[in-house]
């Protein structure tokens, strides 16, 4: 659980003259106990979402909701639609693998990742204040159904949606970048700079996470050829007898001993290094999903311009004629020129949040990075200790055995 | 809003990645002001060498194998094989140690008042002298030695594979009972050899490592045969037969020619057709092994029989470890690469960051993730000479599973002339009525038949030589039995010492390599301990 607490000078529309000026605000949130629902296939996970705070508009300073992973994908929908602009947390994929969608594992990996979700969320000044994720924190079972099918019908992103997206953007970027297309693109070189750098920063992770994935695979290896190399040592034991057998089974014993560290170090380094590194990943993609809308925002306006434009050659001409239409004419032509100026405020409140969230996002990864790394350092670190200490101890022993 | 920063670069530039290829040597400061580099951390892999070089060496492969120097890593993934790779030792005690147990070692047999050290190279393409338009290839064979036996200390010529196979033939009919080491097939079995000189050079190190069992082997080393084979200029004299039936056909039958030098085959009173009968009773019995002869139920043969049943539980056990010991060298080397490509994808990342960074965060975040790196680079590293190191120490299981074969083979020796024996005492036996019916026979018709006497006086001399050659047999028999228990010793000893030197080897070899990764690990993980306060 991570508890934010925001100095009561800074701007914020929650600051309530009712909250106890002695506690400054805090919204802190956990998802925990996954439980399994129903049966066959309709089964599906629930969770628990615990919240504590002294919001004003919560109902504190507990509350605790059971949430299952499509609610949490209708959370970060309605986020992403309304927050355009902000790097919206990422949630984890869908499992595809029908077979690891109960496993331990899986359900492990999930709980931890849309934790991370929610928590990043709260942590958010702007993302906090949303009425979607008070609904999402507080509302009851039946509320929530209800948001969540109605929202199908009006905004239905799904998955598939945003990486067609992601697809598309990533598309024109190239284009652009080769100079296939002639875009209705910003011409903004440092704009330019941060999508290259944004999408060649995805394929790179990608790839470390990639030999994560493996190394935590290579670990249980490991782990398994130690059990049975032990179990056969021990067996050789079995038949040399007295001293030296002896010896071959406590070195048989260490060995599956070993094994175990090996298979608990290995899920260490998967939650711990893995997941963090895919995690990170997916905040890239996130990132990819805000450039898209950031490019609609600019075509919007562009086209919005274009069309102002001609609007006013024709009411020209419809002055100087002295047509009837002419106040109709006028009247749209003021129209669309609101409507220009609402799709310049739209774009240029994205750009503005963007160069915020690059900053923000860029400090939040050295972070969580470097926990990662920390993490991974300090588990490899015990396993080598714990081999070394292991295989040492047989040595007193192996050497009275050598002088006898 | 997107500042460019250019302080506390310098770090950045040197990247460890070069490798000096030495595990000790004195390590080299990363550049650098400040003081987070100050303190001594002992990075072999570290030189001051700027970012864009890293760019030109960087590929996966490359990297991964080019620094190498073990032979042993590549042809690890081969069926066990006897190459002899060139091994850093990880510590002094440790390379003393192996070179104690000298079957397989380079160096002298632990006394050093006498050696016997043989080595076999250069192998050369020659033209057979007799059927012109052959060619075979030999091999130098150099020995060095003080032994009485020798002309010499030192001297060398040129032998032939088929030689070797004499030599080992002649071995196996002079020393039944002992435990003689195998020598190398005659083919390739198994092994994806399609190069000529691939096949060569492992046929060379084959031989190497036979020559040098043989040199181990206390009785053997002294040898007439293997005396000639090192030292004799010119052809081996060929051994009499190839086969072990057609050996045990020729030693039933020709034993009293030897002892009385008659030029005729035993002909016993059913002709021609009892040698085919013994023929296919010992051919059976070196089919189906061990288990077909019935010795009789001396009680020495119960503690040989436990014996061997013991020595059977024994070669399944070493077997089924010898398995399980290449499918650990296999996960060690497959981490090690894993952890090799994790820290490359690392480096990358860390030039990337560093080349396009727009903030301090990224910067930071960029050095981070270069201790990572050369971390994960330097494990891949020690577990690679972790691996060769164990290769080495586990080889000895493979040496005592081909030990076992020569065991094999000496019991073999020992059924076989067992049932020499119970041959002859059957022909005896058979001889014996038979000349009591003639005699019975010869007694009720009066007159005598001078060609029935003639007859039984033919068969009292045959059942006399038979006799003889019956009580050779008995004197072979206990001799090769002698053999075999004085084998049964000498290996019990040296197996004894050899598995405590491989244990010892093993555990120290991994308990070593752990260290030196806990200590790269830990002061990485030190190095980021600010992020854990930070965040909990």
């Amino acid at each position: 659980m991570i508890t934010t607490q925001r100095s009561p000078t800074g701007g914020g529309g929650l600051q309530s003259p009712r909250s106890p000026s002695s506690q400054p605000p805090f919204l802190s949130v956990s998802v925990t106990d996954p439980a399994k629902m129903g049966n066959g296939v309709q089964a599906y996970i629930s969770y628990k979402v615990i919240t504590k705070t002294n919001f004003p508009d919560y109902q504190g300073p507990e509350k605790i909701v059971i949430r299952r992973y499509t609610d949490f994908v209708w959370l970060r929908d309605c986020l992403f639609k309304k927050y355009k602009g902000i790097f919206i947390p990422p949630l984890p994929e869908k499992s595809t693998v029908e077979k690891f969608r109960f496993s331990a594992e899986f359900i492990e990996m999930r709980r931890q990742a849309l934790d991370s979700f929610v928590n990043r969320i709260a942590l958010h000044h702007e993302l906090q204040k949303s009425e979607d994720l008070r609904t999402f924190l507080q509302a009851d079972e039946q509320t929530m159904e209800r948001a969540r099918s109605q929202d199908t019908g009006i905004f239905k992103r799904k998955p598939a949606d945003l990486m067609q997206i992601f697809r598309d953007v990533q598309s024109k970027v190239s284009d652009v970048v080769l100079g296939k297309e002639k875009p209705v693109e910003e011409t903004n070189p440092e704009y330019e700079k941060l999508k290259r750098y944004i999408f060649e920063l995805e394929d790179h992770l990608a790839e470390a996470q990639k030999h994560a994935y493996r190394l935590v695979k290579r670990h249980r290896e490991l782990g398994q050829s130690l059990a049975d190399f032990g179990k056969a040592i021990k067996l050789l034991g079995a038949c040399e007898g007295d001293a030296l057998g002896t010896a071959f089974s406590e070195l048989g014993a260490k060995s599956e001993m070993l094994s175990i560290k090996l298979q608990r170090e290995a899920h260490n380094l998967l939650m711990n290094f893995e997941e963090p590194l895919k995690d990170y990943v997916r905040a890239v993609q996130s990132i990819k999903g805000t450039i898209a809308e950031r490019a609609n925002a600019f075509r919007q306006q562009c086209e919005l311009a274009e069309t102002i434009k001609l609007k006013e050659i024709d009411l020209n001409k419809l002055r100087l004629t002295r047509s009837e239409r002419m106040l109709d004419a006028e009247h749209e032509y003021e129209e669309l020129k609101a409507e220009g100026e609402e799709a310049t405020r739209r774009f240029e409140t994205i750009v503005r949040l963007m160069n915020e969230e690059i900053v923000r996002f860029q400090d939040e990864k050295t972070q969580d990075m470097g926990l990662a790394f920390h993490e991974f350092a300090k588990g490899q670190a015990r396993l080598a200790n714990g081999i070394a200490d292991a295989w040492r101890s047989l040595i007193p022993k192996l050497d009275s055995l050598s002088s006898s | 809003m997107m500042a460019y920063e250019n302080e506390g670069f310098e770090d950045m530039e040197s990247l460890v990645l070069h490798d000096d290829g030495n595990n000790n040597k004195s390590p080299k400061s990363n550049g650098g002001a400040n003081g987070r580099d100050g303190n001594q951390r002992h990075y072999p892999l570290s030189s001051p060498v700027p970012f864009a070089e890293i760019l030109i060496t960087e590929d996966a492969d490359a990297f991964i194998h080019s620094s190498s120097s073990h032979n042993s890593f590549n042809s690890f993934l081969e069926p066990p094989s006897y190459a002899e790779a060139v091994f850093r030792s990880f510590d002094g005690d440790h390379a003393k140690q192996t070179n104690d147990h000298g079957s397989v070692s380079t160096s002298v047999p632990s006394s050093s008042s006498d050696y016997l050290k043989i080595s076999v190279t250069d192998p050369r393409e020659e033209e057979d002298p007799v059927a012109g338009g052959n060619t075979y290839t030999t091999y130098l064979i150099t020995t060095w030695t003080n032994l009485p036996d020798f002309n010499g200390t030192e001297f060398s010529l040129r032998r032939r594979f088929k030689d070797v196979v004499t030599l080992s033939d002649r071995l196996s009919d002079s020393y039944r009972g002992f435990f003689i080491p195998m020598r190398p097939d005659k083919s390739v079995v198994g092994k994806q050899v399609t190069q000529k000189q691939e096949f060569v050079e492992q046929r060379r190190m084959a031989l190497d490592k036979y020559l040098k069992k043989l040199a181990a082997h206390p009785v053997i080393r002294r040898s007439e045969e293997l005396r000639v084979f090192l030292q004799a200029k010119g052809n081996l004299p060929l051994a009499k037969t190839t086969t072990v039936a057609s050996r045990m056909v020729d030693g039933a039958v020709k034993l009293p020619n030897q002892l009385f030098g008659n030029g005729e085959p035993i002909e016993s009173a059913k002709g021609g057709g009892d040698l085919l009968k013994i023929f296919k009773e010992l051919r059976q019995s070196v089919t189906y092994g061990w288990g077909a002869t019935k010795p009789p139920l001396v009680e020495e043969d119960k503690e040989f029989m436990e014996k061997k049943m013991k020595l059977q539980e024994f070669e399944l056990a070493l077997g089924n470890v010898s398995l399980q010991a290449e499918s650990l060298v296999k996960s060690q080397q497959d981490i090690g690469e894993t952890m090799g490509q994790l820290g490359l994808a690392f480096v990358k990342l860390t030039q990337f960051e560093t080349k396009e960074a727009m903030f301090n965060s990224q910067k930071l975040r960029a050095r981070d993730m270069k201790n990572i790196a050369t971390s994960a680079v330097k494990a891949s590293r020690l577990y690679r000479e972790l691996n060769a190191q164990t290769i080495k120490h586990l080889d000895k299981l493979h040496d005592y599973l081909g030990v076992m074969l020569d065991v094999n083979s000496a019991y073999s020796d020992r059924s076989n002339a067992l049932l020499t024996v119970q041959t002859l005492v059957s022909e005896v036996s058979t001889l014996n009525s038979r000349i009591e019916k003639l005699e019975a026979v010869a007694f009720k018709v009066f007159g005598g038949d001078s060609s029935r006497v003639q007859k039984i006086e033919d068969m009292k001399e045959t059942m006399r030589v038979t006799n003889e050659a019956k009580n050779h047999a008995v004197r072979e028999y206990e001799r090769i039995k002698e053999n075999n228990k004085m084998e049964l010793e000498r290996l019990d000893n040296e197996r004894r010492d050899d598995f405590i030197g491989m244990l010892k080897g093993f555990v120290v070899n991994q308990a070593g390599y752990a260290e030196k990764m806990a200590s790269a690990w830990e002061t990485v993980a030190n190095e980021t301990s600010n992020y854990a306060k930070s965040c909990r």
